[in-house]
């Protein structure tokens, strides 16, 4: 099929974009905006999910993982730039980071050598997600294992990382993360213009992002992982290396994750163990849920409306918080599989389509729920 | 690592761990029998094993209060009536439960899990509402307390002892109901293929309804034995969830002789790097090899033949 993209899909990310770039930064003071910068990092998996989960049926569970190692990519470059010899005089050890002083490391560790170059740096935070997920989906996927046993091994794996990270202290920072990161290749990620910059990085990054897997849905790969994922037998006994496709949208999805990641050790100025363990990593499945699974637009606006109902839920009333967000999670599943997506295909597209004097948009039939 | 230690300190530690490693092994088969009925027999994984645990030990919390509030005279004898509680609360909201929220989802399992995982936040938070946020003990009766001396160096608890011996009682009990009882044939035959049991005339919606009932009864007896070994808290279900889906899935999701196997496997390997090792690195190791070897055997360990 040639690439060819429609200009509906066109029109959603111009809205989308449109939101992001003009609205939203007119509207909101800085404090607000960066957080909605840094809901739009969660918005990296999301995209990456639907692909994953929605389009290719593999629900992963260790999200939080890839979004993780990207954010510590990024987290250990800032962290040995804002510790100089000059700015860590004080320890007994000048030039490594303090929690590594402060837990009796002479030197730094060599897996953190590399990370003084920005090159590398940036590469890392997508290529060490992508080969971590490269390693764990070659070997589960040729091994025909799928469905609920992958969700469950790659929670495994999401407690599993959040022990080693809060174990190893003088190489982590333990529970505390990184923190205190200063500069980007001497520039002050601080300040409140560097976040208003960082913020529109991130929105081009997103967009950028969204077209990219439109792309990869509308190209013969996203056909044949939406029949993988109707039908896996049909097409392994068709011809096609069932596992190779999985294993290259879950490393996709993986090296996305890690994108956003690193987008928010930057703009909210650390990283810790509490972005990775299972209960983020489920909390990301559900952004995609509610955005509906097989919607990429949609992830997005279900990333920005649950994080949004949890910042002002959990400000005003923190106890109702749980109860609203696992209220939600069974709503989703039970009331509208398709989410927010469904919602907008079944109720506001035909009205809309009337509206303009069209005959309604094409008859979609919703896609039956992915398993 | 085995410098400065004898030969018979050697035989008493590895003693002492060994049997830390059962206690630890009857615990994981507590947790894991429910959820092996649920997940293995019903194919629903349910997220919210561990508040359901949690709940029973709430459970035993209350009772023992009652207890101490009431009838003082009768403490030595709390814990019997407690699990007897917990198994009904549980399991009567595990039935409730899955009237309300699993039935509609037997077709899609990954969403079943989604659900479970909303439903145990609404459950830690009910938990934090009601008992508060700080975590709760039972006190324990005399007879309970204290540790049997084998030999010099080598002593056992009597709590430890209990919950083994409940253990067994528990599995061979489970045992019986799954293959020896006519509930138990049902079970099976609605497991193997829904449709045909149907048309033969088991109530398959009864059943359902009863395996996760008793699927949660039992997790709700095992929060109950919990609260013997140590303290509960409102999230403490969490910290349960992985450990007990990885011994399930490892010893084969729907052989129950599996899950047994693989519970003493994980404990024992847990509890002896526990010594030379910090507690979470050998945590981390368990279960980095329990994955491994999943990966080898994606099925688990004990595979059920079946034809599908």
């Amino acid at each position: 099929m040639s690439f060819s993209l429609r200009s509906k899909d066109l029109l959603g990310v111009l809205l989308l974009a449109v939101l992001l770039v003009v609205v939203l930064p007119l509207v909101l003071e800085p404090f607000r905006l960066n957080m909605v910068g840094k809901y739009l990092t969660y918005a990296f998996v999301a995209v990456g999910l639907v692909l994953c989960w929605g389009n290719a049926g593999i629900l992963s569970l260790g999200q939080g993982v890839f979004f993780g190692l990207g954010g510590y990519c990024m987290a250990m470059y800032l962290k040995l730039e804002a510790s100089t010899p000059e700015a860590t005089k004080i320890q007994s050890t000048p030039g490594i980071p303090d929690f590594m002083d402060w837990n009796q490391l002479t030197s730094l560790p060599f897996f953190w050598v590399p990370f003084k170059s920005l090159g590398f740096s940036v590469i890392a935070v997508m290529l060490v997600p992508a080969v971590f997920a490269l390693v764990l989906a070659f070997a589960l996927f040729k091994r025909r294992v799928g469905g609920v046993y992958f969700a469950i091994i790659t929670q495994a794996l999401a407690a599993i990382m959040s022990i080693l990270i809060i174990g190893q202290q003088g190489y982590t920072g333990g529970v505390n993360g990184i923190t205190d990161l200063r500069t980007l290749h001497g520039w002050d990620i601080r300040t409140d213009s560097a976040k208003f910059i960082l913020y529109f990085v991130n929105v081009g990054l997103l967009i950028g992002v969204i077209l990219l897997c439109q792309f990869v849905q509308r190209s013969k790969l996203g056909r044949i992982l939406v029949a993988m994922r109707d039908k896996e037998d049909r097409v392994r006994f068709s011809g096609y290396d069932v596992a190779s496709f999985k294993i290259f949208v879950f490393c996709f999805a993986a090296a996305l994750a890690g994108i956003g990641g690193a987008m928010f050790t930057l703009q909210v100025g650390f990283m810790s163990p509490s972005f990775v363990g299972i209960t983020p990593s489920i909390e990301m499945v559900i952004y995609t849920a509610v955005g509906g699974r097989l919607s990429l637009l949609g992830a997005v606006y279900g990333t920005l409306l649950v994080n949004w109902a949890k910042t002002s839920f959990s400000e005003s009333f923190p106890e109702l918080w749980l109860f609203g967000l696992g209220g939600l999670f069974i709503a989703v599943v039970l009331l509208f599989p398709n989410g927010l997506a469904g919602l907008y295909r079944t109720y506001v597209e035909p009205r809309l389509g009337a509206l303009l004097g069209r005959k309604g948009a094409e008859p979609k039939a919703a896609p039956a729920p992915a398993e | 690592m085995f410098m400065g230690y004898s030969l018979g300190e050697l035989g008493s530690i590895f003693a002492m761990q060994a049997f830390a490693g059962l206690i630890l092994f009857s615990v994981f088969v507590l947790m894991s029998l429910g959820l092996a009925i649920i997940f293995g027999q019903m194919g629903v994984i349910n997220m919210a094993h561990g508040e359901f645990m949690i709940l029973g030990a709430y459970m035993t919390y209350l009772t023992s209060q009652l207890f101490q509030a009431y009838a003082p005279g009768l403490y030595g004898i709390y814990f019997f009536v407690a699990m007897a509680v917990a198994f009904v609360v549980s399991g009567g909201l595990g039935m409730l439960v899955e009237w309300g929220l699993i039935r509609f989802l037997y077709k899609r399992p990954l969403d079943t899990l989604l659900a479970t995982w909303g439903l145990s936040l609404i459950m830690q938070q009910a938990f934090r509402s009601i008992f508060g946020a700080r975590e709760v003990g039972v006190e324990l009766p005399e007879w309970m307390m204290g540790s049997l001396a084998v030999t010099d160096t080598i002593e056992v608890q009597i709590n430890g002892l209990f919950v083994m011996g409940l253990t067994t009682l528990i599995a061979v009990a489970v045992y019986l109901l799954m293959f020896r009882s006519r509930w138990g044939l049902q079970v099976r035959a609605v497991v193997l293929n829904r449709t045909m049991a149907g048309a033969v005339g088991i109530s398959t919606e009864r059943v359902d309804r009863m395996t996760f009932g008793i699927g949660c009864g039992i997790a709700g007896v095992a929060g109950s034995a919990f609260t013997m070994i140590g303290s509960t808290g409102p999230t403490a279900g969490q910290l349960y969830i992985v450990d007990t889906f990885l011994v399930v899935v490892f010893g084969g999701a729907a052989s129950l002789a599996g899950t047994i196997a693989s519970a003493f496997t994980i404990s024992q390997a847990q509890s002896t790097m526990e010594f030379f090792m910090s507690g979470s690195m050998a945590k981390v190791l368990t279960l980095l090899v329990v994955v491994g070897i999943l990966m080898l055997r994606p099925e688990g360990l004990f595979v059920l033949k079946v034809r599908r």
